[in-house]
């Protein structure tokens, strides 16, 4: 059975985390992703899990990680310049390798910039916020279901390869409501699952891996004690600072990510089959581009959209095939031009890339993109 | 013997050698701490409550 | 148990020489700390020991149980975390004076006001040792360290009438001189349910030792010596005799607050209850 309800992205999110059994939030209160936070204090104590409003945007992080590393699975939520905080954390996170999913509902920066304005100014921030080499995945939905699809996804990801998740959310999608169907109850919904150890406690080692690359993570009281630490550790998990134990855990925590984007990566193509243009457009902006192909359509223009849904890691192997089949590329995103520089890096210059970037704190409007479109294949 | 070194984790603070009631230890040349007069220990494990290298021990 | 087999039995395997410098407090007040938790019988599995970044903090890899070596400063969230999820762990926070004080000050507080039941072991030796020497809000005023060569002229921070004005159920303060004293304390602190912070005053002679002049290892222990009261004597010390001196022993204790996580309980069943 299912119901219909009129839902709130960021709303959209709460029952997402609910359905795929999140049992602990440390957040603090930002807009425009304050609803999260909101919405999951009432109800986690409802499932037996905990809702606790931290002193800050760091203390979240912190207390999410010590959560998770209880065997939880875990949430935070936040918005630009909390998610600024966080970056020493996060990257703590994909160091010690410890599941979570972050939401960051992007608003207009940089610092206060502006709450309750729509913004994608954060994909760069998504993937190169935290000092140092890292790899991590970030998810961006279009649609209020797809934040309850894609924060499933997260938990499924986040567990399975024991790195961070961020759902990379904009303000048009956190605060717009919409139709979605969820199920009566969440109890049929498969859950994540950690990798546990198959050997007795005396002889485990924390980071050993198998050919997945990526350790079993028994819970802290569960028998099986381990050391967690943000310096670079070998597989015992103690510090190793030698040239080879730093480029040994570097290599696998690349290659635990990188040999499956097969896995990872989602690409969705909207009218490509014949498409001689293609739109690249994601989150709220692709919004936008599902109406200006559909109305460049009508007009017998040869447009399609690719919405990359997976974010982090980039679509490099979608994008280079991209190259191969149309005859130009217009990425249209919510600030200066950021993504724009993955796809041309990845076209390498195999076809003409223009960038409408919007970055009035406004969405574009079909009818803004479509002339935009119109004006780049005239070139 | 009353007294326990493991020398391997001695750093030769000293700690020990100050507080002991009865001159029972002194550093060795290479800075390592010895028991020089253990005849006279009374086990009261004072350098054993203080070493910070759990390189001295009293057994009783 | 004999100090030899606590330490084999709750350091892990092959770790030890420890990392810490000849004469450093650190490795005595670790060592306090394995002796309260074998007082009190704990399990090693049920136990969690959660540090911040600093010379204090390199504690957690060194014991055998649930440890996270976390950021700096950062301990407290994380221990907040790891004691909210999972309340049957009884959870150690091994900090030093300017992770706790300074970079986690702020999550100091609110984890007293909360009332959260763990056990803050913050060893107190007044200065920055991991980088070198600079001074913290534990620096005695008118110390020299590597940021301060003309003295600091910053007052320091009395760390248990801070926590207990923030809201922190048990508060105490020993030393690595009085070890034995120290170890009780912890104990205490351990059994104590709600928010607990211990005082290790603790020697640095690399560090703040040489900078001040104050001589070797065994001269600081001395200066702990002289310069620490037993709780009692101090009550009945005139503010004269109490200049340059500092009580030792069970500050505050109080048994009236409601633990934080057991109210989170409560909250769970009137919310279950249909009650907001």
């Amino acid at each position: 059975m299912s119901r219909i309800l009129l839902l709130q992205g960021n709303q959209a999110v709460v029952e997402g985390a609910i359905a795929a059994g999140v049992k602990f939030f440390g957040g603090y209160p930002i807009t425009p992703s304050t609803e999260v936070a909101e919405s999951l204090a009432e109800r986690l104590p409802l499932v037996g899990g905990k809702f606790i409003q931290m002193e800050d945007e760091i203390a979240s992080m912190g207390a999410i990680i010590g959560a998770s590393l209880t065997g939880k699975k875990v949430m935070t939520a936040t918005s630009g310049p909390g998610f600024s905080l966080k970056q020493e954390l996060i990257g703590y996170a994909c160091m010690a390798e410890v599941p979570m999913v972050i939401v960051n509902v992007q608003r207009v920066g940089p610092s206060t910039g502006q709450p309750t304005s729509p913004s994608q100014g954060d994909i760069m921030q998504a993937r190169w916020g935290t000092h140092g080499d890292h790899w991590l995945i970030a998810l961006t939905p279009a649609s209020v279901p797809e934040c309850f699809d894609l924060t499933l996804r997260a938990y499924a990801l986040s567990e399975k390869y024991r790195v961070p998740v961020i759902l990379l959310m904009d303000e048009v999608i956190g605060h717009m409501r919409e139709r979605i169907e969820l199920p009566d109850n969440y109890d049929e919904i498969p859950q994540a699952e950690r990798k546990q150890p198959t050997c007795p406690p005396e002889e485990f080692k924390a980071y050993a891996t198998d050919e997945s690359l990526v350790p079993a993570m028994p819970a802290f009281g569960s028998g099986y004690r381990w050391h967690v630490t943000g310096l670079v550790h070998d597989e015992t998990g103690f510090p190793k600072g030698t040239p080879a134990a730093t480029k040994e855990a570097a290599d696998r925590q690349y290659h635990k990510l990188y040999d499956n984007l097969e896995d990872i990566v989602q690409v969705e193509n909207y009218r490509m089959e014949d498409a001689e243009y293609a739109v690249v457009a994601f989150g709220g902006g692709a919004r936008t581009a599902y109406e200006a192909v559909d109305r460049a359509r009508k007009e017998g223009l040869k447009v399609g959209l690719v919405r990359p849904i997976t974010i982090w890691p980039f679509a490099e192997k979608q994008m280079k095939e991209l190259a191969d089949k149309v005859k130009g590329i217009m990425v249209h995103e919510l600030n200066c031009g950021q993504y724009v520089l993955e796809v041309e890096r990845a076209v390498a210059g195999k076809m003409p890339v223009t960038s409408y970037a919007k970055y009035d704190n406004e969405p574009a409007t079909p009818a803004q993109l479509l002339a935009e479109i119109k004006k780049a294949m005239a070139l | 013997m009353s007294l326990k070194i493991i020398t391997e984790r001695c750093k030769g603070c000293g700690i020990c050698a100050a507080f002991c009631p009865k001159q029972v230890l002194a550093l060795s040349e290479i800075e390592k701490i010895e028991a020089v007069h253990e005849e006279n220990c009374i086990k009261c494990g004072q350098c054993e409550m203080r070493c910070p290298d759990y390189a001295i021990f009293v057994e009783k | 148990m004999s100090m030899e087999n606590l330490i084999n039995k709750y350091f892990r395997p092959g770790r030890l020489p420890h990392i810490w410098c000849p004469g450093c407090g650190n490795g005595v007040v670790t060592g306090t700390i394995v002796k309260a938790i074998d007082k009190l019988g704990l399990e090693k599995d049920n136990v969690a020991v959660i540090s911040g970044i600093g010379c204090s903090s390199r504690a957690s890899g060194y014991l055998d149980f649930n440890t996270v070596h976390s950021a700096h400063g950062r301990a407290l969230p994380v221990a907040t975390g790891v004691k909210l999820a999972d309340p049957s762990l009884k959870v150690i926070v091994v900090t030093g004076d300017g992770d706790a004080t300074a970079i986690g000050g702020n999550h100091l507080i609110h984890a007293a006001r909360r009332n959260i039941d763990m056990t803050v072991i913050l060893y107190n030796n007044s200065i920055y040792g991991m980088t070198g020497g600079q001074y913290s809000p534990m620096t005695p005023q008118g110390s020299k360290a590597t940021t301060a060569p003309y003295a600091t002229i910053e007052p320091s921070f009395d760390i248990t009438e801070l926590v207990k004005a923030a809201g922190a159920t048990f508060v105490a303060r020993g030393t690595t001189f009085h070890a034995q004293i120290l170890a009780d304390l912890i104990a205490k602190g351990i059994e104590h349910k709600g928010f607990s912070l211990i005082e290790a005053v603790s020697g640095c002679p690399i560090s703040f030792g040489r900078q001040n002049k104050i001589g070797g290892p065994a001269d600081m222990m001395k200066w702990q010596r002289d310069h620490a009261v037993m709780l009692a004597a101090w009550n009945k010390m005139t503010d004269e005799q109490r200049a340059g001196k500092f009580p030792i022993g069970v500050l505050y204790e109080n048994n009236d607050r409601k633990e934080y996580t057991e109210a989170y309980d409560e909250l769970i069943a009137r919310a279950q209850g249909g009650n907001k």
